[in-house]
């Protein structure tokens, strides 16, 4: 059944279309990744879905309850959860409390199996545990903001650009990880990156977004074949 | 310094051109402000011209550039101490001049006041010997290991600082506790502390919004306000005892900041500023122009004072069917009980505010706080509700701003829209600043900087507010951040706190 489903959606800043009309669905258990280069709408299409800015027209469903009327707190609440883009953890607290802060809404007595779990799949994060999070690498800080969401025991993921100004063997270690909480955890994820070949190789299904608009959808290994993609985000990299 | 840039510096045209142009400057700077005075003449106010006091000025700073130029070339230490000591004591004759003497062109001032006494003799041979030391022995040519050693130092005294907050802390709550024991007898001291213990307070309650919520309010006197004037109110009008009317000043307070807070709710930085700024205008003009229920400009007089929790009286005629405090506990009748328990008043309500406040940082709305003020996307995105989060703040903040409220009316017994101007949320708003955004510590020591010295200075009259305005200046060049600037976790795991810091300070 599909957890995510995006009917028609167009969202505005101002006058500025952002998206115009988006149908898109994420199913339960799938990683499902959205392309497109940059100014195309992918992250205004992640944070419709949370709630901030509201979509103008369109639904967006939730596990069968439309959500694109409710406030942005209200929605992580129902458990989608996410690494922003940017990262945006808070600098000046510990690794702990900024993964205290990620379980801030949910019952204490899941915290200690959770922490571990986190530590399990960033034992990184436990090497700096008392470390101020804006002191870390960037690699260490995109981890901590995955672990912060994995806190608030999302049933749905959704990452805007992790591997964004990260190392190659950094990047590749973050979407192991990815692929590791989807296999491990049933965790559905929902993936915005820039990164299009290895977003892709990833995902059990992708959408390619231009200016706006879904033009291109299928399983990953479609796209990573269709002469396309592979001219406009593919070639001449990787 | 390059070698080459040092000896381009030394010959001697260059140190001419050098000197003339901070005599200029010091001409600039000194005419108007030295060289003309009024005084009161039987005629009428007249301009008199005092150049005796602009020559001083530019020979004092003519002298200390060329000490600072011989320092800065290494040049005898001799000739630099020397330097510098003339200098000093020729600004020490200015002011002597400018405050004493109506004559001029007599024979130096320091002279004769040095010579006047033994005693001034020593005293002056002290100060001169305490500068040219001073001058002598500190070298202005720093080596990287000096530079090193002097990081060092400062890292070692925030490492002694940080590992020991708890210490320092507690050390602090037993000095005020014992406090009216050493100055038991004297009133000014005790009133002194108790108007810093306001203010203490009053920075306290603003750290929660300003320091922890992060939320830029001018206008926390408004709740202040509210609290003294609810109790002031309650009391005259409803004949409420002041300990039914602290919890209900604190209630008002908090309702207010509620409203305040909710317009601003959408506001950050700049334009918060200005809407709280305006906000605590709304209640000082209110408060001004409702004559019918605040007295207006005329203010509320002759507060109840506070009793002895309802069971004693402080004040020497005691009221009919009420027990005197000097009688409950059989001693001499002293007008410095009630301050003294007033004294006590404040530090426990004070103390109250510290500890919530700390219970409140190690909670998950103290959490939140935190989290908003870093950023606000990024806790929306984690399910923090904003709108409660900065209303709880601005509640709880003005709660404690209406507490203190109260009780700065029940001391005063008087008070008037006078006490609530935007001067007094600048002055808490700087005590907040100055101690470091969200230091506790910090907020007792700028609190006691801030209120402490101007009033313990007041002999030195107006220069007093001078030296306050250095001092502010000295301490954002210095510690730009307020004075103890350091967030601490609320919890560390498997690790003491002295490692941490020791880890993090390097």
């Amino acid at each position: 059944m599909s957890m995510l489903k995006i009917e028609g959606v167009h969202t505005f800043y101002g006058n500025i279309e952002a998206l115009k009309g988006i149908d898109m669905e994420v199913n339960e258990g799938e990683i499902v990744t959205l392309i497109g280069a940059n100014g195309a709408g992918k992250t205004t299409l992640l944070m419709t879905c949370c709630g901030s800015p509201q979509a103008s027209k369109g639904r967006i469903l939730f596990e069968g309850q439309d959500i694109s009327r409710m406030p942005m707190h209200e929605i992580c609440q129902l458990g989608i959860q996410q690494s922003p883009e940017g990262r945006r953890i808070f600098p000046r607290m510990s690794v702990y409390e900024n993964l205290q802060m990620g379980a801030i809404t949910q019952d204490p007595k899941y915290f200690n199996s959770d922490i571990e779990m986190v530590f399990d799949l960033f034992p990184r994060l436990k090497e700096r545990i008392n470390q101020r999070a804006g002191t870390m690498s960037g690699g260490e800080q995109q981890m901590l903001a995955i672990g912060r969401a994995l806190m608030g025991r999302p049933r749905l993921l959704l990452l805007d650009e992790p591997s964004l100004g990260l190392a190659p063997l950094i990047v590749k270690q973050i979407f192991e990880t990815v692929e590791k909480i989807n296999r491990e955890k049933k965790m559905t994820v929902f993936l915005v990156e820039q990164n299009a070949f290895h977003a892709l190789k990833l995902a059990h299904r992708g959408y390619v977004m231009v200016n706006g608009n879904i033009t291109l959808s299928g399983t990953g290994a479609e796209l990573l074949a269709n002469p396309e993609v592979r001219a406009a985000y593919l070639e001449g990299g990787h | 310094m390059s070698a080459a840039f040092a000896s381009s510096r030394t010959n001697g045209s260059e140190v001419v051109k050098e000197l003339a142009f901070f005599a200029v400057i010091a001409l600039l700077m000194s005419v108007m402000l030295l060289g003309v005075e009024t005084v009161d003449r039987p005629t009428g106010l007249e301009l008199a011209v005092r150049w005796d006091l602009v020559l001083i000025a530019i020979g004092a700073t003519v002298i200390g550039r060329l000490g600072l130029i011989f320092r800065r070339e290494n040049i005898s230490r001799l000739g630099q101490a020397v330097l510098i000591t003339l200098s000093a004591v020729a600004v020490f004759e200015m002011f002597v001049r400018f405050r004493e003497l109506d004559d001029r062109w007599v024979s130096p001032v320091v002279l004769d006041m040095a010579f006047g006494s033994v005693v001034s003799t020593i005293v002056g041979i002290a100060f001169v010997a305490i500068i040219f030391a001073t001058a002598y022995f500190t070298m202005k040519d720093k080596t990287a290991a000096d530079v090193d050693e002097s990081a060092k130092l400062s890292s070692k005294i925030q490492l002694a600082y940080r590992s020991n907050t708890k210490k320092i802390g507690l050390i602090g709550i037993i000095f005020f506790i014992i406090f009216p024991f050493i100055f038991g007898e004297d009133r000014s001291a005790i009133d002194l502390a108790t108007l810093v213990m306001i203010y203490i307070m009053l920075g306290w309650g603003l750290n929660i919004v300003v320091g922890l919520a992060g939320l830029l309010d001018l206008g926390y006197v408004a709740f202040y306000a509210v609290g003294a004037y609810s109790y002031a109110l309650l009391s005259q009008n409803f004949d409420l005892s002041f300990w039914l009317c602290l919890p209900l000043a604190g209630i008002f307070a908090a309702s207010f900041g509620i409203i305040l807070g909710f317009p601003v709710l959408r506001l950050r930085g700049d334009y918060l500023a200005i809407v709280t700024l305006g906000f605590g205008e709304i209640i000082r003009v209110v408060l001004i122009n409702w004559y019918d229920l605040t007295g207006g400009p005329d203010g509320i007089s002759s507060i109840e004072r506070p009793s002895f929790f309802g069971m004693a009286d402080f004040s020497r005629r005691v009221p009919d069917g009420a027990i005197g405090f000097n009688e409950l506990f059989g001693m001499e009748y002293s007008s410095m009980h009630r301050l003294i328990f007033l004294y006590y008043l404040i530090l426990v309500l004070a103390l109250v505010t510290n500890f919530v406040t700390l219970r409140l940082r190690k909670l998950p709305i103290g959490r939140a706080w935190e989290a908003l003020r870093e950023d606000e996307i990024a806790c929306r995105s984690l399910g923090i509700n904003p709108t409660n989060t900065k209303l709880s703040a601005f509640a709880i903040g003005a709660m404690f701003g209406g507490f203190a409220g109260a009780f700065f009316a029940t001391r005063q017994g008087f008070i008037s829209p006078e006490s609530f101007t935007f001067l007094e949320s600048a002055v808490i708003l700087a005590i907040v600043v100055l101690g470091g955004m969200g230091s506790q510590i910090g907020v007792v020591l700028a609190a006691i900087v801030m209120i402490g010295f101007p009033e313990m200075f007041r002999e030195l009259a107006e220069y007093r507010m001078l030296i306050f305005g250095a001092g502010i200046v000295a301490i954002m060049l210095w510690r730009p951040r307020g004075l103890l600037s350091f967030r601490d976790p609320t919890i560390l795991l498997n690790m003491s706190q002295k490692e941490k810091v020791a880890g993090e300070v390097k």
